[in-house]
């Protein structure tokens, strides 16, 4: 039973942790802007394809990785500064209008660069090699993921707790006019969210692409989807409900695609089903029902707030 | 300066008129350019430029028209199909070539109906783009005949038992191809496994795994080409024990070269094998080479896709149904076209009463992961 469970398991560990660094963006944006930034996944796609052009230029990989890391920031800097900045004073549904905006532009952006074909991801040695796990065969990024976002979000945790900028993100996230008044300066605050957010999609990018290498316009749009549920369910605007949610997220649908086989393995029933057809029906039946049941999520705050 | 303005128009509105009173006859590539299938639609689209470049005239009813090819993009999507083929239609083209990919071919069958203009599917290989239409023709073979030859394969040159079959959701060529395959193969004594994945799946190591655990000997995916490299280079660092099987939607330089350097067992069915006419081979090559951007879009090497001769040979039978018909005129165009015959590069090509070429035997090719060629194993015919 457990060797026919354990490989599914591995896969949704792994993919888990990749939604979860994608998630942290979202929902640190939520936090403070009170903004779902739907271009996020497309940040992620983005800094795929700064990869895959990086390393085509011939540059070592120790160079390009961090490069790749400090463009993706920088392009949510920027993101931010040209097409949030300005309607930070405007209705809400602005702004997320103009987010819908910013991720079409990226995709389209991306779409007229590589002409539609598909990109295919450099190797990284070191974590592209395939090892056994207790029996079951994986890629060593599948290892990795877990252990790095655990590392991250601690680093993150511990930075809005520890210190100055994260005092100041904290206040902000509480009340937006009153840390103005208070002598905050929010516009160095939100840009810092952003470039965090954005620097944990760019690692989470390298950690996807390397176990699935194939990189086209729209690849950031399920992740980015599936890391969105992630964080409503773990509660936007809380980070440890982010990554929560994300890992219970990746563990399910990867154990819904092998549902068949575990159920054939245990004699339970004498054909498959095709159950794996529903993976992605049950992340968004899970979203309604959360919805339903616990509009906050798992670790979100009491509010009287509507959006 | 409104004086100046009025002139510019009024000698624009001249050199249109000019461009008017030359021949021209507009020719429908409707075609993906974007989405999953964007690299196989621009292979194919490539064979109809190269075949465009050759013979850029036609001489219909005794007067010589420019071909102009008019491009629509249906980004390999069934919601984006009806939008560009309209746009086609009211581009007011004789005869439509493409598409590569069923479903977008059947979703773009009604308004060429509604509008009399005939269509030549050049890849498209489910049965439904043609059947029951009247003005949906097409060059290639169709997937009853693909599937039952991929199962003959898999079941009597691999001797393998058990099958596993992945596809896209709600694809019609994918579940099309599987179908067959399935009667096919179980009508030869094998088990087949269906499983589906969703449209923008990257991780496909569960079902994987899944093919693992059910003791599969072949794992068929028909899939377009940017699932097809995700699951070759997930099989190939799972060390997948059994082969790989593929549509001709596989055979494609791009899919060779994610199998490169790994030792996965890739065999593929398609339409022509490199070297069957050498003029041709000769020819396009010299032309993807001399064209920078018609390089790029073959991939970055000027290894031949079938598809791209495919739409060389849909290319000429649109011309010679142009010249039967004597006029510019889609719906005279569809009256002669099912009587249409031409030596194309892939061979005969001759209707039957469905509307499709009359074709008993695919290629067989199986990926050379070291050099990243196609190598030819053999031609199936189904008896």
């Amino acid at each position: 039973m457990w060797n026919t469970v354990f490989p599914y398991l591995l896969s949704g560990i792994s993919v888990g942790g990749q939604y979860a660094l994608i998630a942290i963006g979202y929902t640190m944006v939520y936090g403070i802007l009170r903004l779902i930034n739907f271009a996020h996944g497309d940040v992620f796609m983005v800094a795929g394809i700064v990869m895959v052009y990086l390393s085509a230029s011939g540059l070592p990989l120790w160079l390009v990785i961090p490069m790749v890391l400090i463009i993706t920031a920088l392009i949510g800097f920027v993101i931010e500064r040209v097409a949030y900045k300005p309607l930070r004073s405007a209705p809400r549904m602005s702004v997320m209008i103009s987010a819908i905006g910013v991720s079409y532009t990226l995709q389209n952006l991306v779409l007229y660069v590589t002409g539609g074909l598909n990109k295919m991801y450099p190797t990284i040695p070191g974590i592209s090699e395939t090892v056994m796990v207790m029996g079951a065969k994986t890629k060593m990024v599948t290892l990795v993921t877990p252990v790095l976002t655990l590392v991250l979000v601690v680093l993150l945790v511990t930075l809005i707790n520890k210190t100055k900028i994260g005092m100041a993100m904290r206040a902000v996230s509480k009340d937006f006019e009153t840390s103005q008044l208070m002598g905050i300066k929010i516009n160095s605050v939100i840009s810092a969210t952003f470039v965090i957010g954005s620097f944990l999609a760019g690692v989470g990018s390298i950690l996807y692409f390397t176990n699935y290498p194939t990189v086209i316009q729209t690849s950031g749009a399920m992740p980015g989807l599936k890391a969105f549920v992630a964080a409503v369910f773990g509660g936007i605007g809380s980070i440890p409900g982010a990554v929560l949610g994300a890992f219970i997220i990746g563990i399910m649908e990867n154990i819904i695609k092998g549902l068949d086989v575990i159920l054939f393995k245990s004699g339970l029933i004498s054909a498959p089903l095709g159950l794996s057809t529903f993976s992605d029906a049950f992340t968004f039946a899970l979203l309604i029902i959360i919805l339903i049941v616990k509009p906050t999520g798992l670790f979100g705050e009491k509010t009287t707030d509507k959006v | 300066m409104k004086k100046f303005v009025a002139i510019l128009l009024a000698a624009m509105m001249l050199l249109s008129v000019s461009a008017l009173a030359e021949n021209v006859v507009k020719i429908g590539v409707y075609e993906p350019a974007s989405g999953d299938s964007g690299a196989g639609g621009k292979q194919e689209t490539l064979g109809v430029q190269y075949a465009n470049l050759e013979t850029p005239t036609v001489v219909i009813g005794g007067e010589e028209y420019k071909v102009e090819l008019v491009y629509a993009d249906n980004g390999s999507s069934t919601d984006k199909a009806p939008s560009a083929a309209q746009e086609l239609v009211s581009a007011g083209v004789s005869v439509v070539l493409g598409s590569y990919g069923s479903g977008v071919s059947i979703a773009g069958s009604e308004y060429f109906k509604n509008a009399n203009i005939p269509a030549i599917g050049l890849t498209c290989t489910n049965p439904q783009v043609t059947a029951g239409n009247s003005h949906y023709f097409r060059v290639c073979f169709l997937d009853p005949f693909q599937g039952t030859a991929l199962a003959n394969y898999a079941s009597k040159a691999l001797g393998a038992k058990t099958a596993y079959c992945l596809g896209e959701l709600g694809n019609d060529y994918d579940q099309g191809l599987i179908n067959y395959f399935k009667e096919a193969f179980e009508g030869l004594g094998g088990t087949v496994i269906v499983d589906a994945f969703p449209t923008n799946n990257a991780d496909f190591t569960s079902y994987l795994t899944n093919a693992e655990m059910y003791g599969a000997e072949v794992l068929f995916c028909p899939v377009s080409i940017a699932y097809s490299t995700l699951i070759i280079q997930q099989a190939a660092s799972m060390n997948l024990a059994f082969p790989v099987l593929g549509g001709d939607t596989l055979d494609s330089n791009v899919v060779v070269a994610a199998a490169v350097g790994t030792n996965i067992d890739l065999t593929v069915t398609t339409f022509y094998q490199e070297g069957a006419n050498p003029t041709f081979d000769e020819g396009f090559k010299a032309w993807l080479n001399s064209d920078a951007t018609a390089l790029a879009n073959n991939g970055g090497n000027d290894m031949i896709s079938a598809v791209s001769v495919m739409g060389y040979d849909g290319y000429y039978m649109a011309l010679a149904a142009l010249q039967a018909a004597g006029t510019t005129d889609s719906a005279a165009v569809m009256a002669v076209l099912p009587s249409m015959e031409i030596d194309g590069a892939s061979g005969h090509i001759v209707f039957d009463e469905n509307g499709d070429a009359v074709r008993n035997s695919a290629f067989v090719k199986k990926a050379n992961t070291a050099t990243g060629d196609w190598e030819f194993v053999t031609e199936q015919t189904v008896e």
